[in-house]
């Protein structure tokens, strides 16, 4: 579902490499974590599978595209594919739960009949279908990512990339918006999870890919997750 | 229906939304759009009633020939043939004695002494050959054809041409040169400052909507769907600003006719232009529409593609 072949990211010589030859491979319908301390690479890979970022060598191949030859035209479509789910929610705050949600079908043209027999279901599987009505502002942070998470599953992507959802959450909401996660990747949808919740990590029992210094360090299944702290150095 | 249908509603009700929501920002770029139409359509008006002037003044110019009495009709005819082959003449009129005295009696109707006095004697016209020039600036050619020593031994008179209209003519070209050069730099100027302000209007627009645009593109909204309202945004301004310079056009006419009392302005025939502007109120405002639209939508198609990004970043 996705290839990534000894992929290279640096951005200039300044600020050096953000991944460097990084290679993984996801098989449809998996659960799998990315793991690695802020700076590590993981919003980079991210927004490479996305194709807010082109990499400086390598390849890569997401639900059968081809990167390279992926003219930037076709880059919405490809995006109509890949769920996405940010760190920092991204909804339209003068929009109701109910119009974010519908906003990832008007786009594509989705008829307004169809938006409003969707929304509903999706709404009821993120446990939100009562907060409808509501505007982003009224709701917690938990229940702002599931808002989120219904509109990048609403249009049935095949995959799922979610950027440290949990990681304004406190531990309860956290944990709310983990277990919608698996209950999507239970519908069928492959989930691409990045974190340094170690918490989390440990409980959810999936495959675990570390990614250190801009490297794959470890790719294991049903891992356990250590973050170190990172090293203070007295002068 | 269809979902290209749904799209383009889509489109058009966001572009309206826009609209709406950049409301002060939208008046700014809509005033200098307003003075740019407006000065595209008072040139237009102002020219085809110079242009009226000085058709007028031309149909009335032309050459009279004066005939002795003893020129026999076929030497009249055969000179008429003669005029007729010149390149610069557009009409030849023959009027023989009889002709000319009822055009002077019809001329004079009013001057009852003058008639009496043409009535006393014997018709002492003499047999007329109008000559209608097509160039007013090619007259010397028909005026030194009629003055060679052949034909002139047949006029009874010195040919008389009404060409001290040509100073009127010649004032009026002058003052339209002038007008259209200034309205060519005026409307130049200004629409190119409307599609700045435009170009700034959509630049602060994409700007406030950022957080918007960013998340439309990662959701996978299509180039089009993006720039699109942005389109329809400045298309309404186009379409507002057509109609509110006819209005002012169609204002001034009503103030210059009912306060000034007046039907012309120096040079301007103002009830001309007033009939001019009311005869064509459809065609011109349907031009400027098509001004408005073709303007605001070509500066907001540059400005989205100039500052929405969407390409990928190079490697």
């Amino acid at each position: 579902m996705i290839l990534l072949d000894r992929v290279t990211k640096t951005y200039g010589k300044t600020l050096g490499s953000a991944l460097d030859r990084v290679s993984l491979h996801v098989e449809p319908k998996e659960f799998v974590i990315v793991v690695g301390q802020s700076g590590a690479g993981k919003s980079t890979l991210l927004k490479l599978l996305t194709r807010e970022e082109r990499p400086s060598s390598g390849k890569i191949i997401v639900g059968g595209i081809d990167y390279d030859k992926l003219p930037d035209k076709d880059i919405p479509l490809l995006r109509r594919k890949i769920g996405v789910v940010f760190q920092d929610f991204k909804l339209l705050p003068n929009r109701t739960v109910f119009e974010n949600v519908a906003f990832a079908l008007e786009i594509v043209g989705v008829s307004t009949k169809e938006i409003n027999n969707t929304v509903p279901r999706v709404l009821e599987i993120v446990n939100l279908k009562d907060k409808a009505k509501r505007m982003p502002v009224e709701l917690s942070g938990g229940e702002r990512q599931r808002v989120a998470i219904a509109r990048a599953i609403v249009r049935q992507p095949k995959i799922l990339i979610a950027d440290e959802p949990t990681g304004n959450l406190d531990p309860k909401h956290a944990w709310d918006v983990i277990t919608v996660l698996e209950k999507i990747n239970r519908y069928g949808t492959t989930v691409l999870l990045t974190t340094h919740n170690q918490d989390i990590v440990n409980k959810l029992k999936r495959r675990v890919i570390t990614i250190k210094n801009c490297r794959v360090v470890s790719d294991r299944a049903n891992a356990q997750y250590n973050e170190k702290p990172p090293v203070v150095r007295s002068v | 229906m269809g979902r290209r249908t749904t799209t383009t509603g889509r489109i058009i009700r966001t572009g309206f939304l826009y609209f709406v929501r950049n409301a002060w920002l939208a008046v700014a770029a809509m005033a200098t759009m307003i003075i740019t139409l407006s000065i595209i359509l008072f040139s237009i008006i102002v020219n085809a009633t110079f242009a009226n002037q000085v058709d007028q003044i031309t149909n009335k110019i032309d050459i009279s020939v004066y005939l002795k009495d003893t020129v026999t009709p076929a030497q009249a005819k055969s000179f008429v043939a003669k005029v007729e082959r010149l390149s610069n003449v557009e009409q030849v009129t023959y009027l023989d004695k009889a002709a000319a005295l009822r055009a002077f009696i019809k001329q004079n109707s009013g001057n009852d002494k003058l008639l009496a006095a043409v009535n006393e004697t014997d018709n002492p016209l003499p047999a007329t050959v109008k000559i209608k020039p097509k160039d007013l600036n090619k007259m010397d050619e028909i005026r030194s054809f009629v003055t060679k020593p052949e034909w002139q031994k047949l006029q009874s008179d010195p040919i008389s041409d009404s060409g001290e209209r040509r100073a009127t003519i010649d004032k009026i070209t002058h003052a339209t040169n002038i007008l259209q050069r200034a309205g060519i730099i005026a409307v130049a100027v200004f629409a190119l400052i409307s599609v700045l302000i435009i170009f700034n209007t959509i630049q602060m627009a994409i700007f406030n909507r950022r957080d918007e645009l960013q998340i439309m593109r990662l959701l996978g909204a299509s180039t089009g769907y993006i720039r699109a309202p942005f389109v329809v945004e400045t298309v309404i301004y186009g379409v507002f600003s057509a109609i509110i310079s006819i209005l002012i056009i169609n204002a001034l006419f009503i103030t210059a006719s009912s306060s000034l009392q007046a039907t012309s302005l120096g040079l301007l025939e103002i009830s001309y232009s007033q009939q001019y502007f009311q005869e064509r109120y459809w065609q011109l405002l349907l031009m400027q529409l098509t001004l408005g639209i073709l303007i605001g939508a070509a500066s907001s198609m540059i400005a989205t593609q100039r500052y929405l990004k969407f390409k990928t970043p190079k490697k």
